[in-house]
C-alpha cells in the first residue's frame, strides 16, 4: 500500500520496522533457532556451587540461575512479549474504541457517564490497578493480557471520543442525519472510516506501552508464570545477580527497550504519514 | 472562574469516591485473608474468629465499605492490619519523600528534555539532531526498572559516584530522579523540538534572524512561551505516570516513599494501606490535573475551560 | 552426604557448648554502635503481637520473659525467674522472680506485672497471634471466649513470687514461658499508649527504643539499669529499613553497614565466600527450619499413599540444594537436625525416579497426571518450584506452577480443595521454640487441618494426635529421653505416611563487618533470630 511506501521512506520508521520484523522472526522460528529447550535445567549449566555461567562456547549468552540457556530463553521470550503485547493491546483498542465511539456519537447521559468513567480510570495509578487485578485472578498468560488491557484502554477511548465528536458535528454527517440515515449506517459507513487512522496509530503506539507493562508486571513477579520465559520475568529471576552477572539483566532489558522502541518509531511515523495536516512538516 | 473551579472540585470528589469504591470491591475479591496473616501460624480457630470480628471483617460488604467511607470522610484512613499503625500516619511519614522525588523528576525531565529539544531544533537535520531524537525515543521506550538497575549498576556500584540507594542527601536523589525523569524527558524533547521548529519558521523570526538577532533571544522570547501550554498539559499526565512508576523505582532504590509502602502492602494484602495509597495517589493525579488546567487558563485565557 | 550432616550437627553442638563458655570466658569491649539493615519495615515492637522476621530478636532485646535461652543455643535458662519449682503432678509451677529488675520507665518489676502480661496476651482484645500457646493455663478458655478478664490459673503470691496452674500437663510450658509472647510489660505504659504501645515499647530488656522514624530507621540505646551486669556490650544499635538485601550487602562491603539482617543474597554469597578480604566475616549456623512440599491428602491423586511416596522419590534434593548455592542440608524427615527428636538413623525416601515411576504405575497412573504447585512469588522460591517441576516431569507428572503473593498462597493452603501441592519456602516452617511439639500441632496435627489453618497437607491422623498429646503430658524431667523417643517415632511414622516431601533444612548465614566481634553463635542464634543483639560487641569499643 501507499502508506507502507511512505513509511519506508522515513529512516526512523525503517529502523523500527526492521527491529519488529527481526523479533517477530525470532519468535516464529524459535524452535529452529534456539539451541536448547528453554525450560531445560541442565546439570552443567551451573557451576558446582550453583552459580550461573557466563557466555561461553556451549551457551552463547551464558546460563540463568537454574542452569538454562539464556539465549534460548530470550528467543522464546520474544514470543511471550509479542503475544501479550499484541493481544493485550488488541483488547484495549477494541474496548477503547467501543467506549469512545459510543460516548462520542450517542452523547447524552450515556456518553457523559462513559466519559466520567474514563476520567475515573485515568485518575487510577495504572500499575497499582494492574497489581491489584493480578492479585485477584489465578495468573496465566491470558489473565496477564487481560489485566494489561483493563489498564490501557483509557487513552484510546479518549482519543476516539474526541475524534468521534468532531466528526459527528461535521456538516455532511448532519446532512445525512436529516435525510434520515440510520445510526448504524452513519457509524459504519461514515464515521468509522475516519477513525481508522487514529486506531492504527494509537494501536501501534499502544503495543509499546503494553510490552513495557508486561515487562514490569513480570519483573514484580506477578506476570507470566514460570517456567514460561518472558523478558521481564527473566530479569525478575536473575536480578539479585545484577552486580556479578549483569548480562542476565541487561540483555533482556535491552531487548525490551528494542521492542518498545520499534513500535514507538513505527507508530510515530504512522502518525505523521496518516495525518494530512502534518504531512510535509518537519520531523 | 470560581464556578469552574468549584465544579471541577466536585467532579474530583466524585472521582475519588468512585475510585475508593472500585478499589474496595477489587480488594474484597482478592482471595487472601488478612485475618490469617494477622493471626499467624499458630492461631486457633477461636483466635481467628475473634480477630475477624474485632476488625469488622465478618460484616457484609456494604457495611464494611460504609464504615470505611464514614471514617474516610472524617480523615481516618483506618489502621494497617500488618503494621499496626494508623494508615494516615504511615502515609504522612512517607509522602514527603515521594513528593520530593516527583518534584525532582519533573525538574530533571524538563531540564534534560527541553534542552535536548531546543538543541535538536537548532541543529535540525544534522547528526546531533538525529542522535538526540533517537535518544529521546529510547527514553520513552525504556521500562523504568531496567533504567533504574542500569543507573544503579553503572554509577553507584561500578563508578561509586552515587550511594547505592537510600535517602537523605542530594546525591541520593539524583539516580532515582533520573530514572523517573527519562521517560518524560523523551516526550518533552520531541515536543520542544517541534515547537521550536514551528517558531523558527515564522516570518518575523526569519526577518529577525536576517537582521542578526541572537538565537537565544528567539528561543526565550518565542519558543518557550509557545511550548508552555503543552508542557503544563503534559505535567498533568506526568503525575499519573509518576504515581505508577514510584512503585518500582522506590523499591529498586530503597526510597522511603509511598510506592515502596504500596508494594509491601500488596504482598501481604494489607487492605487499609493499599486503599490509603491508591486514594492518595489518585488525589495527587486529580489535583495535579486541576492545577495544570488552572495554570493553563491563566497563561492563555483563550483556552476554553471545558 | 551423611558426613555433611554429621559435620554441621557437630559444628552446632560445638557452638552450643562453646558459646556458653565463650560468653563468660572472653572479655569483650563495651561501647560502640552498629548498623543493621532490613528490607521490610518493622511492624510493631509490642511483644504480644510482634511475630515478624525483623522484630522477633528486637523484641527479645527490649523485653524479658521468665525464661530465655543461653546465647547461641537452644538451652533453656532462667531470665526474670530466679528459680522455679514444679509440683508433683506437673500442673503447678511456682516462679521466684529476680529482685531489682527495672522497667525502662524506672519502675521495679513485680509479680503482678507477670500476671498482667499473661492476662493481656491471652485477652482477645489484644489480638495476639500467640494467644494459643498459653492454652494449657487454667482459665484460658474463659478468657479466650470473653467470659473472664484474667487467667484464673495465675496467682500472685507476693511481689516476687507467682504461681501458675495448668489445666493439663504440658511439657512445652517452660518453652512457652520463654517466648516473646510471654514477655513482661508494665500496665501503665500500655494504658498510656493504648494501641500505639507497639511504637513506644517499655520493657525490662538490655536495650531501649530511643528513636523510630517510620519507614527509615529505629535506634536502640543501651539500658544502663539492665539487671544482668555487663550486658549489652554495645551502646547503640541503628536499624535501617527499606534496604534490599543486595543493596545492604554492597553497602556492607563498603563498610557502611555492619550486619545485613536479611542474610546474604546468593550472588554475593559465592563471591564473598571466596574473597580473602572477607575471611571470617560469614558465620554459619543451623536453624530450626525445614523446607517442604505439602501434598494435600484430601485432593486426588494425593490421597493415595503410593503417589505421595512416588513424589518423595522423584525429587532430586541435592540438585535443589546446589541451586541455592549449597546453603542447606538435604532433609528426609519433618524435624530439622538441631531439634531434639530428630532421627539420625532414619533413611526416609531416597532419590529414585525409576522406583517413583513404578510406584505410580502401581497406583494406576503409569501415564502420569497433571497437578498444581503453589509457591510464593518472591525469589528464590519460584526457582526452587521450577526445579521441582522439572524433576516431576521426568517421572511423568505435569506440574503447573502458580506463583502468587505470599498471602494468596497461605489462603489457598487453608482451603481444603485448592492447593494440591505447596512449596513452603519463604512462608514456613521455623520453630517458635526448640521443641518437637512445635513442629506438629499447627502444621501436621488435626488442629491445624481446618479452614484458614497452616496444615496445608490436611493430614489428620487421630492416633498420632493422641500420641502427641501423650508425649506432651510427660512433664517429669526424668522422662525427657522417653518423650524425645516418643516424638521421634511420631515424626518418622508421619514421614512413612508421606504427607510431606521434606526437601532441605536451611543453614543460616550471617555476614558481619570486620568491626564486630562476639561469640560466633550469637550471630546465627537459633532462638534470637537472626542475631542476638545483646551479645554483639565491637572490636575497638567504637
Amino acid at each position: 500500500m501507499q502508506i507502507l511506501f511512505q513509511l519506508l521512506r522515513r529512516p526512523m520508521a525503517c529502523f523500527g520496522i526492521s527491529i519488529i520484523v527481526l523479533i517477530v522472526m525470532f519468535a516464529i522460528f524459535a524452535g529452529w533457532l534456539a539451541p536448547f529447550e528453554p525450560d531445560n535445567q541442565m546439570f552443567d549449566g551451573l557451576t558446582l556451587e550453583g552459580a550461573p555461567l557466563p557466555p561461553n562456547e556451549k551457551f552463547l549468552l551464558g546460563t540463568d540461575l537454574l542452569g538454562r540457556d539464556l539465549f534460548s530463553r530470550l528467543i522464546y521470550g520474544a514470543r511471550t512479549s509479542l503475544i501479550i503485547g499484541i493481544v493485550a493491546n488488541g483488547i484495549a483498542v477494541i474496548i477503547g474504541t467501543l467506549v469512545g465511539i459510543t460516548a462520542g456519537y450517542f452523547r447524552g447521559f450515556l456518553g457523559a457517564a462513559l466519559m466520567r468513567f474514563t476520567d475515573l480510570m485515568m485518575a487510577f495509578p495504572a500499575l497499582l490497578l494492574a497489581i491489584v487485578l493480578a492479585a485477584i485472578f489465578s495468573p496465566s498468560l491470558w489473565i496477564v493480557a487481560l489485566v494489561i488491557a483493563m489498564v490501557n484502554w483509557v487513552q484510546m477511548a479518549r482519543v476516539i471520543y474526541a475524534e468521534t465528536v468532531s466528526i459527528s458535528e461535521r456538516d455532511f454527517i448532519l446532512a445525512e442525519k436529516s435525510l434520515g440515515a440510520s445510526n448504524f449506517r452513519l457509524l459504519f459507513k461514515h464515521i468509522m472510516p475516519h477513525l481508522l487512522s487514529s486506531v492504527i496509530v494509537f494501536g501501534t503506539l499502544g503495543i509499546s506501552t503494553t510490552v513495557l507493562l508486561e515487562a514490569t508486571l513480570s519483573f514484580l513477579g506477578i506476570g507470566v508464570q514460570p517456567p514460561t520465559p518472558s523478558w521481564g520475568n527473566i530479569i525478575f529471576e536473575n536480578q539479585t545477580y545484577f552486580s556479578t552477572a549483569p548480562w542476565l539483566v541487561f540483555i533482556p532489558g535491552s531487548l525490551i527497550i528494542a521492542l518498545a522502541l520499534g513500535f514507538n518509531l513505527v507508530g510515530d511515523a504512522l502518525r505523521i504519514v496518516l495525518d494530512p495536516t502534518l504531512k510535509g512538516k518537519h520531523t | 472562574m470560581i464556578i469552574y473551579f468549584l465544579r471541577r472540585l466536585s467532579i474530583a470528589a466524585m472521582i475519588l469516591l468512585g475510585i475508593s469504591f472500585i478499589t474496595y470491591v477489587l480488594l474484597f475479591w482478592v482471595p487472601a485473608d488478612p485475618v490469617q496473616q494477622i493471626a499467624g501460624r499458630s492461631a486457633t480457630p477461636e483466635t481467628i474468629a475473634n480477630i475477624r470480628h474485632q476488625l469488622g471483617l465478618d460484616l457484609p460488604f456494604y457495611q464494611q465499605y460504609g464504615l470505611y467511607l464514614g471514617n474516610l470522610l472524617q480523615g481516618d484512613l483506618g489502621r494497617s492490619y500488618i503494621q499496626k499503625t494508623n494508615v494516615s500516619e504511615l502515609i504522612q511519614s512517607r509522602l514527603p519523600a515521594s513528593l520530593l522525588l516527583m518534584a525532582a523528576s519533573i525538574v530533571t525531565e524538563l531540564l534534560i528534555g527541553l534542552n535536548m529539544g531546543i538543541l535538536a531544533a537548532v541543529k535540525r537535520g544534522t547528526f546531533v539532531d538525529n542522535l538526540l531524537m533517537v535518544v529521546s525515543f529510547i527514553g520513552v521506550s525504556s521500562p523504568q526498572f531496567v533504567v533504574g538497575i542500569l543507573l544503579l549498576y553503572v554509577f553507584a556500584v561500578q563508578l561509586e559516584w552515587f550511594p547505592i540507594g537510600g535517602y537523605g542527601t542530594f546525591s541520593h536523589i539524583v539516580l532515582p530522579a533520573l530514572t523517573l525523569g527519562l521517560l518524560g524527558a523523551g516526550w518533552y524533547a520531541r515536543m520542544m523540538r517541534s515547537t521550536m521548529l514551528d517558531v523558527l519558521e515564522l516570518d518575523f523570526i526569519r526577518t529577525a534572524k536576517a537582521k542578526g538577532l541572537g538565537k537565544l533571544r528567539v528561543i526565550f522570547r518565542h519558543a518557550v512561551p509557545n511550548a508552555l501550554l503543552p508542557i503544563i498539559a503534559m505535567i498533568g499526565i506526568d503525575i499519573g505516570i509518576f504515581m505508577s512508576g514510584i512503585v518500582v523505582v522506590e523499591s529498586v532504590f530503597g526510597w522511603p516513599g509511598i510506592g515502596q509502602l504500596a508494594w509491601q502492602a500488596i504482598q501481604r494484602v494489607d487492605i487499609p494501606i493499599i486503599m490509603g495509597v491508591t486514594l492518595t495517589a489518585s488525589c495527587a493525579i486529580v489535583l495535579g490535573n486541576l492545577l495544570a488546567d488552572i495554570i493553563a487558563f491563566f497563561i492563555d485565557p483563550r483556552i476554553k475551560l471545558k | 552426604m551423611k558426613n555433611k550432616l554429621l559435620i554441621s550437627s557437630l559444628t552446632t553442638l560445638v557452638f552450643s557448648i562453646g558459646a556458653t563458655n565463650l560468653v563468660q570466658a572472653e572479655e569483650y569491649k563495651h561501647g560502640g554502635s552498629m548498623i543493621v539493615t532490613y528490607k521490610d519495615d518493622v511492624s510493631t515492637l509490642d511483644p504480644a503481637i510482634g511475630y515478624d522476621w525483623q522484630n522477633w530478636a528486637m523484641i527479645k532485646s527490649l523485653f524479658d520473659a521468665l525464661l530465655d535461652y543461653e546465647p547461641g543455643t537452644t538451652i533453656l535458662k532462667n531470665d526474670l525467674a530466679d528459680s522455679y519449682q514444679i509440683s508433683e503432678d506437673g500442673l503447678t509451677y511456682t516462679f521466684n522472680l529476680k529482685s531489682g529488675v527495672k522497667f525502662h520507665n524506672g519502675r521495679k518489676m513485680i509479680a503482678a506485672d507477670v500476671k498482667y502480661s499473661l492476662d493481656r496476651v491471652t485477652n482477645p482484645k489484644t489480638q495476639s497471634p500467640g494467644a494459643g500457646f498459653f492454652a494449657s493455663i487454667k482459665g484460658y478458655d474463659e478468657v479466650s471466649s470473653g467470659a473472664a478478664n484474667g487467667l484464673s490459673g495465675i496467682r500472685v503470691i507476693n511481689d516476687s513470687k507467682i504461681e501458675i496452674t495448668l489445666s493439663r500437663p504440658d511439657a512445652t510450658f517452660l518453652h512457652v514461658m520463654g517466648l516473646n509472647f510471654a514477655s513482661i510489660v508494665p500496665k501503665e505504659a500500655v494504658d498510656q499508649w493504648g494501641a500505639d504501645f507497639g511504637k513506644h515499647p517499655v520493657g525490662t530488656g538490655a536495650f531501649k527504643l530511643t528513636e523510630w522514624t517510620l519507614g527509615q530507621r529505629l535506634v536502640f540505646t543501651k539500658n544502663p539499669d539492665y539487671y544482668q551486669a555487663g550486658v549489652p556490650y554495645l551502646d547503640q544499635i541503628t536499624f535501617e529499613v527499606g534496604q534490599a538485601p543486595i543493596v545492604a550487602l554492597l553497602r556492607l562491603e563498603r563498610g557502611e553497614v555492619d550486619i545485613a539482617g536479611d542474610g546474604i543474597p546468593p550472588a554475593k554469597f559465592l563471591s564473598i565466600k571466596n574473597d580473602p578480604k572477607f575471611e571470617g566475616s560469614i558465620v554459619e549456623g543451623s536453624q530450626l527450619h525445614t523446607g517442604y512440599v505439602t501434598l494435600n491428602v484430601k485432593m486426588k491423586p494425593f490421597d493415595n499413599l503410593k503417589v505421595r511416596q512416588a513424589v518423595n522419590m522423584a525429587i532430586n534434593k541435592e540438585r535443589i540444594v546446589r541451586i541455592i548455592n549449597g546453603r542447606a542440608v538435604v532433609a528426609n524427615q519433618p524435624l530439622p537436625p538441631l531439634m531434639p527428636g530428630y532421627d539420625k538413623n532414619y533413611q526416609g525416601y531416597s532419590y529414585d525416579p525409576e522406583k517413583a515411576k513404578s510406584l505410580l504405575a502401581e497406583a494406576g497412573l503409569q501415564d502420569g497426571f497433571t497437578t498444581e504447585l503453589y509457591v510464593a512469588n518472591t525469589d528464590p522460591q519460584p526457582r526452587i518450584a521450577q526445579a521441582i517441576q522439572q524433576d516431576l516431569k521426568d517421572v511423568g507428572i505435569k506440574v503447573v506452577i502458580k506463583a502468587l503473593a505470599q498471602a494468596n498462597v497461605i489462603a489457598a493452603g487453608g482451603e481444603e480443595d485448592q492447593a494440591p501441592m505447596i512449596w513452603s519456602g519463604g512462608m514456613a516452617w521455623i520453630a517458635d521454640f526448640p521443641d518437637a511439639s512445635n513442629f506438629y500441632g499447627p502444621i501436621l496435627g488435626c488442629a491445624g487441618a481446618i479452614k484458614g489453618g497452616w496444615n496445608w497437607s490436611w493430614y489428620c491422623n487421630e492416633s498420632i494426635d493422641a500420641r502427641a498429646i501423650a508425649a506432651d503430658s510427660m512433664t517429669d524431667p526424668a522422662d525427657v529421653e522417653k518423650r524425645e523417643a516418643a516424638w521421634r517415632s511420631i515424626f518418622t511414622d508421619i514421614q512413612n505416611d508421606a504427607p510431606w516431601v521434606p526437601i532441605f533444612n536451611e543453614q543460616r548465614f550471617t555476614i558481619r563487618s570486620s568491626r564486630l566481634t562476639g561469640p560466633d553463635g550469637v550471630f546465627v542464634d537459633p532462638v534470637h533470630i537472626p542475631v542476638h543483639y545483646d551479645f554483639i560487641a565491637t572490636k575497638d569499643g567504637q
